[in-house]
């Protein structure tokens, strides 16, 4: 889609791409500084074998945090991610849990045959850990990763992760210091929302996890979309509709039993929200569960179009693609007329 | 088993080779050309410079030996035979289903496999990885590891050669096989690679370039490579001749993937038996 162009106007103030870029917290919300850099820190105490590499994107996944605790456990590869990830595996075949980190765009698009090959084929225990993961910068397509999880799914043996929130983050980052072999983890840096600690929630691997019941319809979600479906949630009760939100923070493997069970409950649509292009993530991971299972609720999706997304400030982008909390809102309302 | 320990470098070259020419009547073609123009520098590799234990493939103080260039397997398959970590019977099975032997390298099929190769330009990148990892468990063994001229067109091969000089890696000895053929034709003309040793040297390189085909020069440069002071990786530049040993197969021009009629296996044998009176 080609970007609608707006003159200048004297007077009038617009959104910033920049101003956006550093947290997805909205205004007065909690928020927790680097969860993922200091739980590795914590992690790394009592683990000699956790190894922290980048390629020139320390600072951007707070990995900077584990690298000034131990400057002596990290690589600093450069700007060139082939050769952070195969080295990563070289490195985890010597019997070193490596921590690898950059943009979600690099590992996803560029590096995506290294990590195929010498990873995910090799079976190596490499944790690929990726900031801007989704719609989470206003950069334009080059650093919008809408895909990611589309192609890290398609990848045998690769274990895929999306939390929601700063507590969640540093929970996948101890379990994926105990877990064997390769993952993926969407990476949310800087000050991130701290969300699920209002629910009692303890991240288990594999494990979707229902947040908050509801009769109306039931929000399949995973990573920053379960912090919007909670918050969506919450405003349509003065409207009287009752959400339901399912968290699957983990993609793949996919917790089929406890996703079939919810959606199986008679009554209430199933809608899929999810931060990725509407190709290829949970909303058709879901959807074809479901299918093949002969469970047929009305099924709705929220998720990004298949298009090259514009630059500009996150939320008029998020309110654009339908994502915001109002979005959503206004979406549920819209489809339980 | 016979007592093999006191031949000599230039008779393992030539098992290695027999043993390929075998794998290759199997396929009824394939890397044979590569496998002929490698063998002296494996046997220099698995008979001299290397250290390992036949019987204990993965046994940690070994050196590690790195297959970049997948479709080589036929090669190092037929060292590894020779060097008793395979049973020779096995090399009927080569290229076949439900074979530990399969056509392109890989990892988690072959004992003495370190990496699963094939997407060329991805070995050292892998080498400098187990290199680091060497270093921080304080082990002096080394990581060998062998890519063809045809991936010095890969972005990625410079990237692992920065690193590998920026992190000082001695323990890294790379063998670069100019055997000046690639998929589409000779390699200095898909993509122009010279003057590869000063390149390498202006990357931070401890180069020396050979005759990969000179059993003693190979024999030398591994040496020099072993022992060479500064802290630098190490890459010998091999100039080899594809099809080395067997002059039909020496003078093709379609080299690369190459088809051998039947009754040509037993021609390349003879050539190979001819070539050592």
């Amino acid at each position: 889609m080609k970007p609608k162009f707006t003159p200048p106007e004297s007077g009038k103030k617009r959104l910033t791409t920049s101003a956006m870029i550093a947290s997805l917290a909205s205004e007065g919300q909690a928020t927790k500084p680097a969860p993922f850099g200091h739980a590795l820190v914590e992690v790394a105490r009592t683990r000699p074998e956790i190894i922290g590499m980048t390629a020139d994107l320390g600072k951007y996944t707070d990995l900077h945090i584990f690298s000034q605790a131990y400057p002596d456990r990290f690589h600093q590869m450069g700007m060139a991610e082939q050769n952070l990830f195969g080295a990563a595996s070289g490195l985890a075949s010597e019997g070193f849990t490596v921590f690898a980190t950059t943009y979600a765009v690099f590992a996803s698009r560029r590096a995506y045959d290294f990590i195929h090959q010498t990873i995910a084929e090799e079976d190596r225990n490499v944790k690929i850990v990726c900031a801007l993961p989704g719609l989470t910068s206003g950069y334009g397509p080059s650093h919008q990763a809408a895909e990611d999880l589309a192609l890290f799914r398609a990848m045998p043996n690769m274990t895929v992760l999306d939390p929601c929130d700063a507590l969640e983050t540093e929970q996948i980052t101890m379990a994926l210091a105990d877990h064997k072999g390769p993952a993926y983890m969407r990476l949310l840096r800087g000050q991130v929302p701290l969300v699920l600690d209002e629910y009692g929630y303890t991240f288990k691997m594999g494990k979707a996890q229902l947040l908050r019941d509801g009769k109306d319809a039931l929000v399949i979600s995973s990573g920053i979309l379960t912090m919007r479906a909670l918050e969506a949630s919450k405003q349509l009760e003065n409207d009287k509709i009752s959400i339901g939100v399912l968290h699957v923070p983990t993609i793949k493997p996919l917790d089929v039993e406890t996703i079939r069970r919810e959606a199986a409950q008679t009554g209430r649509m199933v809608i899929v929200a999810e931060n990725h292009t509407e190709i290829g993530g949970l909303g058709e991971a879901v959807a074809r569960d479901l299918l093949l299972n002969g469970i047929a609720p009305v099924f709705k999706h929220i998720a990004l179009p298949d298009e090259f997304l514009l630059a500009g400030a996150l939320p008029t982008l998020h309110d654009r693609y339908g994502i915001s909390t109002q979005a959503i809102c206004a979406s549920i309302k819209g489809w339980l007329g | 088993m016979a007592d093999l320990s006191n031949l000599s470098l230039a008779d393992r070259a030539y098992h290695i080779r027999r043993l390929a020419v075998r794998m290759g009547e199997v396929q009824g073609q394939g890397y044979i050309a590569q496998a002929l123009d490698i063998a002296d520098v494996l046997a220099v590799a698995y008979f001299h410079a290397m250290t390992y234990k036949a019987d204990d493939p993965e046994w940690e103080g070994r050196d590690r030996f790195l297959l970049s260039n997948g479709h080589y397997a036929i090669a190092l398959y037929a060292a590894l035979i020779e060097a008793t970590i395979i049973p020779e019977d096995e090399l009927e099975t080569y290229g076949s289903d439900d074979s530990r032997l399969p056509m392109s390298g890989m990892a988690q099929y072959t004992p003495g496999m370190e990496m699963s190769g094939g997407s060329l330009g991805i070995g050292l990148s892998i080498a400098v990885g187990k290199c680091l990892g060497l270093k921080r468990k304080g082990s002096s063994s080394r990581v060998y590891t062998l890519f063809s001229d045809g991936e010095l067109d890969e972005g990625s091969v410079w990237e692992a050669i920065m690193s590998a000089a920026h992190y000082k890696l001695d323990n890294l000895i790379a063998i670069v096989d100019v055997n000046n053929m690639q998929a589409d034709g000779p390699s200095t003309q898909m993509m122009s690679f010279e003057p590869l040793k000063e390149k390498l040297e202006a990357f931070g390189w401890y180069v020396q370039r050979i005759n990969g085909n000179d059993i003693e020069a190979v024999q030398k440069a591994f040496d020099q490579a072993k022992s060479h002071p500064e802290a630098k990786p190490r890459m010998i530049i091999a100039d080899t001749l594809m099809g080395k040993g067997v002059p039909f197969l020496e003078q093709r021009d379609k080299s690369h993937f190459i088809r051998v009629d039947a009754h040509e296996w037993q021609l390349a044998l003879d050539a190979l038996d001819a070539g050592r009176s």
